[in-house]
Order: structure tokens, then C-alpha cells, then sequence
């Protein structure tokens, strides 16, 4: 076959064009989810992080500011779920700042919805959330209803599901 | 029944003794692949055939299956109330399974019957047996770029197939459904991962376009060198890579897909 330009400049512009696909796929859709700046890393500890995972957002009132990086047990021992998120360095948030987990909708994904507080002093990189509330898990919460539905006999064992807790 | 038991032997014998030709056929197809002359101007000719002239087919196609899942999707997710994670069905089916797979059957259709055939006539015509007698070796010339060529354009059309398939789903989503379309991106950017959707994506579709290579250059290569021989060898090749695409699909999503 011979050397037609046309041809070859088809075949230049098909390479180029799944390679884009290949890397939009694997960039956009793949990689990081949260483009914004990051930066700063804070962690929280929560009794109960239901459905959270890495990468799910941030969010200070509605907007999204940073995502989860991990998820672990807390190395304390205390089987608490500590969760460590990435956020706008360019935040200056209160150390008394709230961090709870939330849900889009009734059955939507979970996220970290931070409430800041009205301290003087500045969360730094490596800070840790003190106030967290966990989330609520909709099988506890239906089971707490039908045992106070069932008989006022049985005692209140355990503890609130979705209650605030303290460190 | 001495005549049954010696017919499964010869078959047996017949079919192991393929697999072995196909085996060394393909390290063949690796080694003159890896050694120099490298025959450029061979692979871009056969990429374009390949490739470029599959384009249309797997743009149209991808985007009408967008189009399907995202009214099938949002038909089962409304049962439950969860219509806002459209994105992440149409998203995930189509990154993990539906693109690789239905690029690689629309390519073998397309380029690997074409190739089967190509390959099939030129044996017929004994223009193997020309290049032979001029010491150029057929498998080097004619059917490496070949193979080659369905080996690169592989991943690249897969590629497109998923991104016009997320377009089609996005026009249903948003534009007929009426699902927001911040929620239709989101949810599909926040359920796919590099890792375990996005490379195994790209795996599938490596390995099923270094299936179809081998097989549709096999099927040609080994044909019998009359008209009925290239027939037989074009259903051949389309039958056998649709069925191993399928079967290694299985595979790799067993070793890939499950784990963490």
C-alpha cells in the first residue's frame, strides 16, 4: 500500500482521539473525584460511618470543599471508625468545627457534612474534629421503633444509634 | 463402534494438534512483533483499516446502548426510588462490561472477518506462496501488522464505545428523564475507581483484541486454499473469537472484578 496523507492523518486523529477517551475514562471518571484545591488533611473519629467510603464528599453548607481519603479503625483501640478527609487548604475552620455523616435523600450516598463553630483558634494540617455525630442507620433506628412500640417491660439497653457523641 | 472410538481419537488428535499450531503461531506473531524490521508503514495501513473504518460502527453503536441503559436503568431504579444513581449503572455497566465486550464482537464482525477473509483469499490465490519464494516471510509481512493493528485499536475503540455510551445515557438521563445533570456526573464520578473499573476496563479489552488477532490472522492463515477454504475460515474466526471473547470475559472478571 502506498503513503496517502489523507489516510494517515485519519489514522493520527483515531490514536488521538482513544487516547483522549482512555484518558478522560481514567482521569475524570477514575481518578480523583474532587478536582478543587486540597491540601489539608483532617480527621475525625465517628462511632458508626455507615455507608461512607473513600472518596465521597466534603461538604460546609451544601458545598463541596473536599473528599474522604480513608477509612480506619482507630488506632487507639477503641473501635471507633477514624476517618481521615482532604480539604481546601485555603479553609480556615474553627477547631470547634462539627463533623457529621450525612445522607443525600432517604437512600442516596453518604457524605461529611462539617459545621463550623465560632472559635478563635485555627484547625492546622494533621487536626483532629472533635465533635462528631455518626450516622444514622435506618435499621437501628426502625429497631429502637418497633421496641418501643412493642412494650414499655423491656429496660433501654443500648445506646442511642444516631446519638452526638463526645471523645 | 471401532469406527465411533477411532473418530473421537482423530478428533482429539486434530484438535490438540491446532492448539499447538495456533500456540506457535502466536509466539511467532510476538517474536516478529518485538524483533526489528518493524514494518511501520504496515501497521499504520492496517490500523486504518482496522480502526478508523470501525469507528462509525462503534460510536453509533455505543451511544444507542448509552441510550438503552439509560431508560432501562432508570425504569428498574424507580422502582425503588433510586433514580438519581443512573449515572452509576449506565457508568459502571458500560466501563465493566458492556464496552469491551461489545467493542470486541462489533471488531470481530467488522476488521476480524475482513482480516480472516483478506488473509483466506491471498492463500487461495497462492500469494502467500509468492512472498515465500521471494524469502519475505507471510507471517512478518501480511498478517503481524494485522494483528498487531487489532491488538492497538482494541483499547482505543473500547474507549469510545464507553464514552459515547455515557453520552447516550446522559441524553436520556437529562435530557428526556429530567434527572439533573450535576446528579447524573456526580454519581458517576463518585462510583467509578481507577483500579478496580477503569484498568480492568482497559485489561479486557487488550487481551480480547490480542484474541481476535490470533484467531482471525489463524483462521486466514490456515485456510484451505480454495473458495469453500475462505468462507470456512471467515465463519471460523468470527465464531471462535466471539466465543473465546466471551469465555476469557468471564475469566478476567472472575480474577479482576471480585477482589478489593
Amino acid at each position: 500500500m502506498s503513503r496517502s496523507p489523507i489516510r494517515d492523518l485519519l489514522v493520527g486523529v483515531f490514536v488521538l482521539s482513544g487516547l483522549a477517551a482512555l484518558g478522560y475514562l481514567s482521569i475524570q471518571l477514575g481518578g480523583a473525584t474532587y478536582s478543587g484545591p486540597g491540601g489539608l488533611t483532617l480527621y475525625a473519629s465517628f462511632d458508626e460511618v455507615g455507608g461512607l467510603a473513600p472518596r465521597s464528599p466534603v461538604v460546609i453548607g451544601g458545598v463541596k470543599v473536599g473528599q474522604v481519603k480513608k477509612i480506619e479503625l482507630a488506632p487507639d483501640g477503641s473501635f471507633r471508625a477514624r476517618v481521615t478527609m482532604d480539604v481546601d487548604r485555603k479553609l480556615k475552620l474553627p477547631d470547634d468545627t462539627q463533623a457529621a455523616v450525612l445522607t443525600q435523600g432517604v437512600l442516596g450516598n453518604q457524605y461529611v457534612g462539617l459545621q463550623p463553630g465560632g472559635s478563635e483558634t485555627i484547625l492546622t494540617n494533621g487536626g483532629e474534629i472533635t465533635y462528631t455525630q455518626s450516622a444514622v442507620v435506618i435499621e437501628r433506628l426502625i429497631g429502637k421503633v418497633i421496641q418501643s412500640l412493642g412494650g414499655s417491660s423491656s429496660g433501654d439497653g443500648g445506646k442511642p444509634a444516631g446519638g452526638g457523641s463526645s471523645p | 463402534m471401532f469406527e465411533l472410538v477411532r473418530d473421537i481419537g482423530w478428533r482429539t488428535v486434530d484438535n490438540v494438534y491446532g492448539l499447538g499450531g495456533i500456540t506457535l503461531f502466536g509466539s511467532r506473531l510476538v517474536l516478529e512483533t518485538l524483533a526489528p524490521p518493524y514494518r511501520l508503514r504496515r501497521v499504520i495501513d492496517e490500523l486504518f483499516n482496522t480502526g478508523v473504518l470501525s469507528l462509525a460502527i462503534v460510536c453509533a453503536s455505543g451511544t444507542a446502548v448509552g441510550l438503552v441503559l439509560g431508560l432501562q436503568g432508570y425504569n428498574t431504579l424507580v422502582r425503588f426510588g433510586a433514580e438519581q444513581s443512573v449515572g452509576a449503572v449506565v457508568g459502571l455497566s458500560l466501563v465493566r462490561e458492556l464496552g469491551p465486550v461489545l467493542t470486541a464482537l462489533l471488531v470481530t464482525g467488522r476488521a476480524g472477518s475482513a482480516v480472516a477473509a483478506e488473509i483466506g483469499a491471498m492463500v487461495a490465490t497462492e500469494q502467500l506462496d509468492g512472498l515465500r519464494m521471494m524469502s519475505v516471510d507471510p507471517i512478518d509481512f501480511v498478517t503481524q501488522p494485522k494483528a498487531l493493528a487489532l491488538l492497538i485499536s482494541m483499547p482505543l475503540l473500547s474507549a469510545l464505545f464507553i464514552v459515547f455510551g455515557l453520552f447516550g445515557g446522559y441524553l436520556v438521563g437529562v435530557g428526556l428523564l429530567g434527572i439533573d445533570a450535576g446528579t447524573y456526573v456526580s454519581s458517576l464520578e463518585n462510583n467509578i475507581d481507577f483500579r478496580n473499573d477503569v484498568l480492568g476496563s482497559v485489561l479486557k479489552s487488550v487481551v480480547f483484541g490480542a484474541i481476535v488477532g490470533l484467531i482471525s490472522t489463524w483462521r486466514g492463515f490456515t485456510s484451505a486454499p480454495n473458495s469453500e477454504g475462505v468462507s470456512r475460515a471467515t465463519t471460523g474466526a468470527v465464531v471462535q473469537a466471539s466465543v473465546a471473547v466471551l469465555m476469557f470475559d468471564y475469566v478476567i472478571t472472575a480474577l479482576w472484578g471480585v477482589g478489593i
